[in-house]
């Protein structure tokens, strides 16, 4: 049942995170098409089903923040403001794009954004995310990093240098634990010492235990509020674990048949974030009519985009050799 | 005029390089209260305090990967890996994140790092501690190859790689902390990309880097001294970028090439400015370019065998002999 004398979110906020997650969701959707179409070339890993903490992590932010993803990153990168088109067009790889197909699907990249990059390498971004969040801190301004990986990621040395150093100096940051249950094909209980992989460790590096609800939007958002506010006032790291599940296979080329049907059943029908979020709005009492609206007008912005992106001409050639160094250029001797 | 070593040099160039930008700040394990393990930064957290001057815990990726991520936002690190074979444990942070992150991003990124680190053999340290690895790094697009040979190329060089906005990894050589020179001008700047010209001749070109091109030199006066054979000796400095230029030049006048590596011989530095001489020089050669290195084998530990490993000085000159007189 919804408190709605208590409500502590409020309308406003929730037509924004949900105009924000059914962008995510439908953006990914649109994304599938074109692979099935064989616009979209190469490898690409949707986050269908994950909307709800890159949504509430978008509405949380502020302009000036700092964000890192992994590979699963467009709705990350979308979640700051990023235009459809320049994803989209990334991943079909046309001028449009983020980096004008320089970069693909898994290294998505908008720094006026504060999208300072998609990792494909596991573990890698973690560190340098520190990296951002020392630079806050040693300017003395009040941005704060967040950093986004999957469960499997915390096997991984890199994982847990970076929550100590980012403890030890105290680092305005926090790590974003996505639970998916699965690190590619395998489920990660088989090849992990403890229950939580993420939160389980917190206390390695003397870190709050937080497990949140990845699939409630609401709970995302509070949980999302809470942590940057700690950071920003310079109260230190947070690492946090949200429960969720991706609806379609880890990757391209894979169709998920390792995991039980009655598991993805359950999921997909009883805890789609978007699902359950339109319903939760209308328990609020917020009129439908507001809510279609919403969808209607991203279902357009994405064909929109769809359409620039399309019209979009493939990269030069000689892009080749531009911006290895800062002259622009891909020079090594004189 | 002050004689300087290579050590006093390092911690001094970077002092320099804080002093001028604010934007600057030096990260290692036991950099800071230790002075390093080689005394390279000795007096650096006194003068610059703890904010600027990080001593780390031993986590190489999250010290690079913080250093990176500070560079991308407009900082400019010096990150300190204390021996170059621990670059292996990092090289993901190294090789596949700020080699390639510009381009990967289109340009959006700068990353204006330094690393530093204690690179090279002669201390008996075994295979784990002595490698030289420039040749690592150089066959990475993205990443420039520093190696200076002396102090005063230490400070003019680390002039340039702070205020250079792509990574540099900045090779010091261990045996070469101790080398000294007298040297006027501290303050200064050295364009990375300009080879050295450490012995003038018309026999023969000599080309080597770090402590291999000082031991070039030496044998270049012997050489002269004793066998009547004039070498030009040539410091590369950097490998990316290369002064192909100079060597060119210098193959042109002298028709006879030896190059003089630390490496292990296969996919060495040496192999790839063999091949741009042959493909810029052909016709200048009197001669196959011969390449001097350790042998295609780690680096053993005891003295004599360490020391009939790494190329001398008496090895240099025997090959020029070798090569010039067919003896
Ligand atoms: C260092 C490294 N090892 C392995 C891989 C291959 N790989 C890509 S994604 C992935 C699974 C990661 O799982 P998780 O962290 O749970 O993220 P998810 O894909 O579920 O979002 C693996 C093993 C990689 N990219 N990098
Ligand atoms: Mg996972």
């Amino acid at each position: 049942m919804v408190d709605k004398l208590n409500d502590d979110i409020g309308e406003e906020k929730r037509l924004r995170l949900w105009e924000m997650m059914l962008k995510l969701r439908l953006v990914e959707k649109k994304a599938y098409d074109l692979f099935l179409q064989n616009l979209i070339k190469g490898t690409s890993h949707l986050a269908l089903g994950q909307e709800a903490i890159a949504g509430a992590f978008g509405v949380a932010l502020k302009q000036g923040d700092y964000t890192f993803c992994t590979y699963r990153g467009h709705a990350h990168t979308l979640a700051r403001g990023s235009s459809i088109e320049g994803v989209l067009g990334e991943l079909m790889g046309r001028q449009c794009g983020l980096m004008k197909g320089k970069g693909g699907s898994m290294h998505l990249t908008d720094v006026d954004k504060g999208v300072m990059g998609s990792y494909a390498i596991i573990g890698a971004h973690l560190t340098i995310a520190n990296g951002t969040a020392l630079a806050s801190k040693y300017n003395k301004t009040n941005e704060v990093s967040v950093c986004f990986f999957g469960d499997g990621t915390t096997n991984i040395g890199a994982f847990h240098e970076a929550l100590n150093m980012a403890k030890i100096w105290n680092l305005p940051i926090v790590f974003v634990c996505e639970n998916n249950l699965y690190m590619e094909y395998t489920p990660i209980h088989e090849v992990t010492a403890v229950e939580h992989p993420a939160a389980d460790r917190a206390g390695a590096y003397d870190l709050d235990k937080i497990i949140v609800d990845g699939n409630d939007a609401d709970e995302m958002l509070r949980t999302a509020e809470k942590v940057i506010s700690k950071a920003r006032e310079g109260k230190g790291p947070s690492l946090i674990e949200a429960k969720t599940y991706r609806h379609s296979g880890h990757s391209r080329a894979d169709p998920g048949k390792y995991r039980p049907d009655e598991e993805v059943k359950d999921w997909m029908e009883n805890k789609d974030p978007i699902k359950n979020y339109r319903a939760k709005l209308l328990d609020f009492n917020i009129n439908e009519k507001i809510i279609s609206e919403i969808e209607e007008k991203i279902k357009d912005q994405v064909e929109k985009a769809t359409e620039i992106s399309m019209a979009s001409p493939i990269p030069e050639i000689k892009e080749i050799y531009t911006d290895v160094w800062a002259n622009g250029g891909s020079e090594w001797h004189n | 005029m002050a004689q300087l070593t290579y050590r006093a040099s390092v911690s001094l160039a970077i002092a320099q390089s804080m002093r001028k930008d604010q934007k600057v700040f030096f990260i290692g394990e036991d950099v800071g209260a230790a002075g390093g393990v080689f005394k390279a930064t000795v007096g650096l957290l006194e003068e610059f305090g703890k904010e600027r001057v990080m001593d780390a815990p031993i986590s190489e990726q999250a010290i690079l990967g913080a250093a990176m991520g500070a560079a991308m936002t407009g900082l400019r690190p010096i990150a300190e890996i204390m021996f170059s074979d621990f670059l292996a444990v990092c090289w993901d942070i190294v090789a596949n994140q700020i080699a390639k992150t510009r381009y990967m991003s289109d340009g959006q990124i700068n990353i204006p790092l330094v690393i530093r680190t204690a690179n090279g053999g002669g201390s008996k340290f075994g295979a784990q501690h002595s490698q030289s690895l420039e040749n690592w790094s150089m066959m990475i697009p993205g990443l420039k190859v520093v190696a200076p040979s002396c102090p005063s190329d230490v400070l003019g060089l680390m002039d340039s790689a702070v205020k250079d906005p792509d990574p540099v990894i900045f090779y010091e050589h261990k045996s070469l902390y101790a080398f000294k020179e007298e040297i006027e001008q501290t303050d200064i700047s050295i364009p990375i990309g300009e080879a050295n010209m450490l012995h003038e001749g018309k026999d023969i070109t000599i080309i080597g880097l770090a402590l291999m091109a000082q031991r070039a030199k030496e044998a270049a006066l012997i050489l002269k001294d004793k066998h009547d054979i004039n070498a030009k000796v040539i410091d590369l400095r950097s490998l990316v970028p290369l002064d192909l230029q100079t060597i060119k030049k210098s193959v042109i006048e002298t028709g006879h090439v030896l190059t003089v590596e630390e490496n292990p011989r296969l996919c060495g530095w040496g192999a790839e400015i063999s091949s741009l001489i042959s493909e810029h020089c052909f016709k200048n050669l009197k001669g196959p370019v011969t390449r001097v290195t350790t042998p295609h084998v780690p680096l053993p530990s005891a003295d004599i065998l360490e020391d009939n490993t790494i190329p001398s000085v008496e090895l240099i000159v025997n090959e020029v002999i070798k090569k010039l007189k067919g003896e």
